[in-house]
């Protein structure tokens, strides 16, 4: 007998029935999540990097698309990347109007991602809230709030007492930088960052996307101009497609293809802290310094700073910015003082040279690129992989995505949401 | 923590500096056209190895420094002043 919604073979569509039906018998009827594929000699699309956009790329050219002859080659084992490294924060509060209809549209797939996946990706709308600490600070984020209702994007100013009401915790009144208010975000929040690959994989594998494992890309192989396959440690496999889906790495892979990206490679840290009761039920942002945190369904406090900054490509960080998010922790929400640190850890990213991400053809034809996602990829998973997988099936850029091709450099029309200009350190 | 060996204070702990990045690139002549102010202003090597750099020595003797620094290992290699020519050294590991 098989159990309610399972073929033969596959992983089956996941309910509570399902569950019930396990919990009765056992638990013997699940299977592999995704099919550990074998590497075929060539593939209409190969994409590089096994990673939150590579998956969803995948996903959507096999589902929204129809291309079905798809691989997606990962160096190691699923997850291990920058979409299990994350902080799992989800927003569309931008200032340039680009940014807000590109996140706005990958929040909306995220609000309708678990039903499309069949997957329980634990997204949780929460809001995000941000705080500001002068009045000039006040009245930039007034205007990048309206210039998010002018979008329909949600956005709701908190006075110092809703504040308050809403995050007991918060010190208002710290000798340095008082908190005047906030600004939230309701539909922002957090998902489960391993759901979010293990979904996606799940999904495109019984979508017939071929999903390759310890499999390292070490050259592009190219005839004149053109694209025509990969080397890799598991031999060659020939493609009409290439999709560079490896942002911290892409300056290395595009090498490979003789191009020079502008974006440098920098690390940023996470930090887990022991678990407590419920304490933060919003994703809370400092204003005055670099630091947000968030508590998980676990009760650990998740939280982070700003990159290191410095070009490194170690997946790791060092004391000095561990100690100034300490630092702007301790003065945001001095009640935490005696909480220990359970882990910390980095992930290194494509820092590009505007602070905003890259999707994109490339000057070698058939070779598509998506990267230089800073420390925003999380949000952006959906949405990333609509618009590649837009890109690779159309060969034009999707209407929300025209904006981030690497023609902008050359062209002046970078998208800098800070105003900082070309120093990915100082973003 | 770095510890950087500055040529005129000794080695100082790395927050006395503030990271000005990739040192290897130069400013084209005026004429050079866009091609090569794009590939000034925004194209990075971005090396998995050896890296060339600036850093500030904003609070110590605020002068300009250059640096060999591996990006993996973060080991430091070479140091000299502003004008000094460093060079790479040959192997790149890390790729």
């Amino acid at each position: 007998m098989t159990a309610p919604g399972k073929t033969r073979g596959s992983p089956g569509r996941y309910s509570a029935l399902r569950l019930v039906w396990e919990g009765l018998t056992g638990h013997t009827g699940w299977s592999q999540a995704w099919r550990k594929a074998e590497p075929r000699p060539a593939y209409q699309v190969v994409i590089v990097g096994g990673g939150g956009h590579g998956l969803a790329t995948a996903y959507y050219l096999a589902t929204e698309f129809g291309i079905r002859n798809v691989a997606v080659l990962e160096r190691g084992p699923i997850g291990l990347g920058n979409v299990g490294r994350n902080t799992t924060i989800i927003r569309s509060n931008y200032f340039q109007p680009d940014n807000v209809r590109f996140y706005e549209f990958s929040l909306k797939l995220w609000e309708g991602l678990e039903h499309a996946l069949n997957f329980n990706a634990m997204v949780s709308q929460r809001g995000t809230l941000n705080l500001f600490h002068t009045e000039a600070q006040r009245d930039l984020f007034t205007r990048r709030a309206n210039g998010m209702r002018l979008q329909g994007v949600d956005a709701v100013a908190l006075s110092r007492a809703e504040v308050k009401a809403r995050v007991p915790l918060v010190d208002l009144d710290n000798g340095r930088y008082p908190v005047l208010g906030g600004f939230l975000q309701p539909r922002g929040g957090t998902v489960r960052h391993d759901a979010v690959a293990w979904g996606y994989a799940r999904a495109a594998s019984a979508a017939g996307v071929d999903i390759i494992e310890q499999c390292a890309v070490t050259g592009i192989r190219r005839d004149g101009r053109r694209v025509t396959g990969l080397d890799t440690t598991r031999g060659l496999i020939g493609a009409d497609t290439v999709c560079l889906c490896v942002a911290g790495h892409s300056s290395q892979l595009a090498e490979m293809a003789g191009l020079t990206l502008p974006i440098e490679t920098h690390v940023l840290q996470a930090f887990v802290s022991e678990a407590i009761k419920p304490v933060l039920d919003v994703v809370l942002t400092y204003g005055a310094g670099h630091f947000y945190v968030s508590q998980s369904d676990k009760g650990g406090l998740v939280f982070g700073g700003a990159i290191d900054g410095y070009n490194t490509y170690a997946q790791r960080g060092t004391l000095p910015m561990a100690e100034e998010v300490a630092g702007a922790a301790m003065t945001l929400l001095p009640g935490l003082a005696r909480l220990r640190v359970l882990r910390q850890w980095g992930g290194v990213m494509d820092m590009s040279m505007d602070g905003s991400p890259i999707i994109s053809k490339t000057p070698v034809d058939g070779l598509i690129l998506n990267g230089g996602w800073c420390y925003g990829g999380f949000k952006a998973i959906p949405a990333g992989g609509m618009t590649t997988a837009h890109l690779i099936a159309r060969g034009e850029p999707h209407p929300v995505a025209a904006h981030l091709d690497l023609g902008r450099f050359a062209s002046g029309r970078t998208i800098d949401e800070r105003g900082i200009g070309p120093y990915p350190y100082l973003h | 923590m770095l510890r950087i060996p500055c040529p005129w204070c000794g080695e100082r702990d790395e927050i006395e500096f503030r990271y000005r990045g990739d040192a290897s690139k130069s400013r084209p002549a005026a004429d050079a056209g866009l091609e090569a102010f794009l590939n000034y202003t925004y194209a990075r090597e971005n090396q998995c190895g050896w890296h060339l750099e600036w850093w500030l020595h904003v609070a110590g003797c605020r002068k300009l420094i250059k640096l060999v620094r591996h990006t993996q290992s973060h080991e430091i290699r070479a140091v000299g002043r502003a004008e000094d020519p460093l060079s790479l050294p040959p192997e790149r590991s890390g790729r």
